[in-house]
């Protein structure tokens, strides 16, 4: 019987090590893995290269990881800490690197990790300093960036429910880069606040179906917080 | 705010009534972006019955009001991060195909504040290039390429009177030659080959005043009002 549940945060992070690229979901407060990233704290993992839209919210999860210095590297569209100058404080002092990808393309990275394509052209940010040092092309008239496929050792994700198989669904705008990210990993992780029988969720309204997850763990802790 | 000086009287147009005046140009069925600050409120403003969808980056069509306090939903924030709700006919999905419909040129429009805009369309509105400040783009650069049309809302010129319309930007490009339409505070501005041009200005402006606040060069809207 395929079961992918594991019974605690600890079990479900079970192998990541120092140095590891970590895809982690979520816009703003909404949708991000906070339990699995206070995992990775708990776990002492440092080094870590961390792939998010933005560089957490208030005190808690992403932003904490960062504050005790376990992140060597951020890739990021929108590196800020609402309500906290600790990413820039981090930042001025040197103790962290920072890659900015446009938002889009960001996504787009980690959709072409995930379906196999090394890299691809965009339109985005030709012209611009942030195509400074990449390969640029003509085509049809118009000028475009290579941009590379952004892998993950792991993705840390957060769904509204998921069964057994790791089929999942996700809440309003909850899913942003969740399902992406699930694609782009070699190991999927997954935290769900609800669970569902296998055959209760409709087959039609599966957003992640479960041969992108390996791992799920039940944390039913609410609404996101402010 | 009256604004009086040697040429003459004029109330530049307040925040609310920069928003208002967008609105106003854009037709039903048209799916529109909107940036953070003035170009949110236009949401505001779109007239009653005229059906128009609003897209956010974070993944959702159908963008509606803010709600009331008691009625927040902490699972429904736009791209600003602000509470928002979702209308009838509203949709969620991720990321990537959040930006298929940005960068793959679905949306009619997308409404960006800026810094600064170049007369050949060249847009500033990320970066002023602070020394030690972390860059952050979030999803202007995609929206700025990817958007059939691109307008900016602005104020004329900046807090302290130095020209936002200028002849070449002097900070970090979004993205060249991609605004169509400037709304300033002042005046409507069409993006053409000789400059800025002129559509509209707030009642008691002249065409020379406007110019002596814009380092840019105006030439005048043509006689059907430059629409």
């Amino acid at each position: 019987m395929i079961d992918k549940f594991v019974h605690s945060v600890a079990d479900a992070l079970e192998g990541i090590k120092d140095g590891a690229t970590i895809l982690v979901g979520g816009f703003g407060a909404v949708g991000q893995a906070n339990h699995l990233i206070d995992g990775l704290i708990d776990r002492g993992l440092r080094d870590l290269t961390v792939v998010a839209n933005n560089a957490g919210y208030g005190q808690i999860g992403l932003a904490r990881l960062l504050q005790l210095r376990r992140v060597r590297k951020i890739i990021c569209s929108f590196p800020r800490i609402a309500g906290s100058t600790s990413f820039e404080d981090l930042y001025r002092a040197g103790e962290i690197e920072l890659e900015v990808v446009p938002q889009g393309t960001l996504a787009e990275r980690l959709r072409a990790a995930g379906a196999g394509i090394p890299a691809f052209f965009t339109a985005t940010a030709a012209g611009t300093d942030l195509a400074k040092g990449k390969e640029t092309r003509e085509i049809n008239g118009r000028s475009y960036v290579l941009e590379n496929a952004l892998y993950g050792d792991v993705a840390l994700v957060e769904a509204w429910r998921a069964d057994r198989w790791g089929n999942l669904v996700y809440r309003e705008s909850g899913r942003n880069f969740n399902p992406v990210m699930a694609t782009a990993a070699a190991l999927t992780i997954v935290q769900t606040q609800h669970l569902a029988e296998l055959g209760e969720i409709d087959p039609e309204t599966i957003v992640t179906p479960g041969i992108f997850v390996n791992r799920v763990v039940h944390i039913p802790y609410g609404d996101p917080m402010l | 705010m009256k604004s009086e000086n040697n040429f003459g009287k004029w109330t530049p147009l307040d925040r609310g009534g920069l928003a208002r005046r967008v609105a106003q140009d854009i037709p039903e069925g048209w799916y529109v972006n909107l940036g953070v600050g003035v170009p949110t409120q236009v949401a505001d403003h779109v007239p009653q019955g005229r059906e128009v969808v609003f897209h956010s980056e974070n993944g959702i069509l159908g963008l509606g009001p803010a709600p009331m306090a008691d009625k927040i939903d902490r699972w429904l924030v736009n791209a600003g991060k602000q509470y928002v709700t979702l209308v009838r006919g509203g949709s969620f999905f991720h990321h990537a195909d959040s930006f298929t419909m940005i960068r793959g040129r679905h949306l009619d429009l997308c409404v960006l504040g800026a810094f600064e805009v170049a007369q050949n369309g060249d847009l500033a509105n990320w970066s002023t290039a602070t020394p030690g400040a972390a860059p952050a783009v979030g999803g202007a650069m995609d929206l700025a390429v990817g958007a059939k049309r691109l307008w900016v809302v602005m104020d004329h010129t900046t807090k302290d009177g130095r020209p936002k319309l200028l002849r070449k930007c002097t900070y970090p490009l979004t993205a060249p030659a991609c605004v169509s339409r400037v709304y300033t505070s002042l005046a409507v501005l069409d993006v053409v080959p000789e400059g800025f041009r002129v559509v509209e200005m707030v009642p008691g402006l002249s065409f020379n005043e406007l110019q002596a606040r814009t380092e840019a060069q105006l030439v005048q809207g043509d006689a059907n009002g430059g629409k």
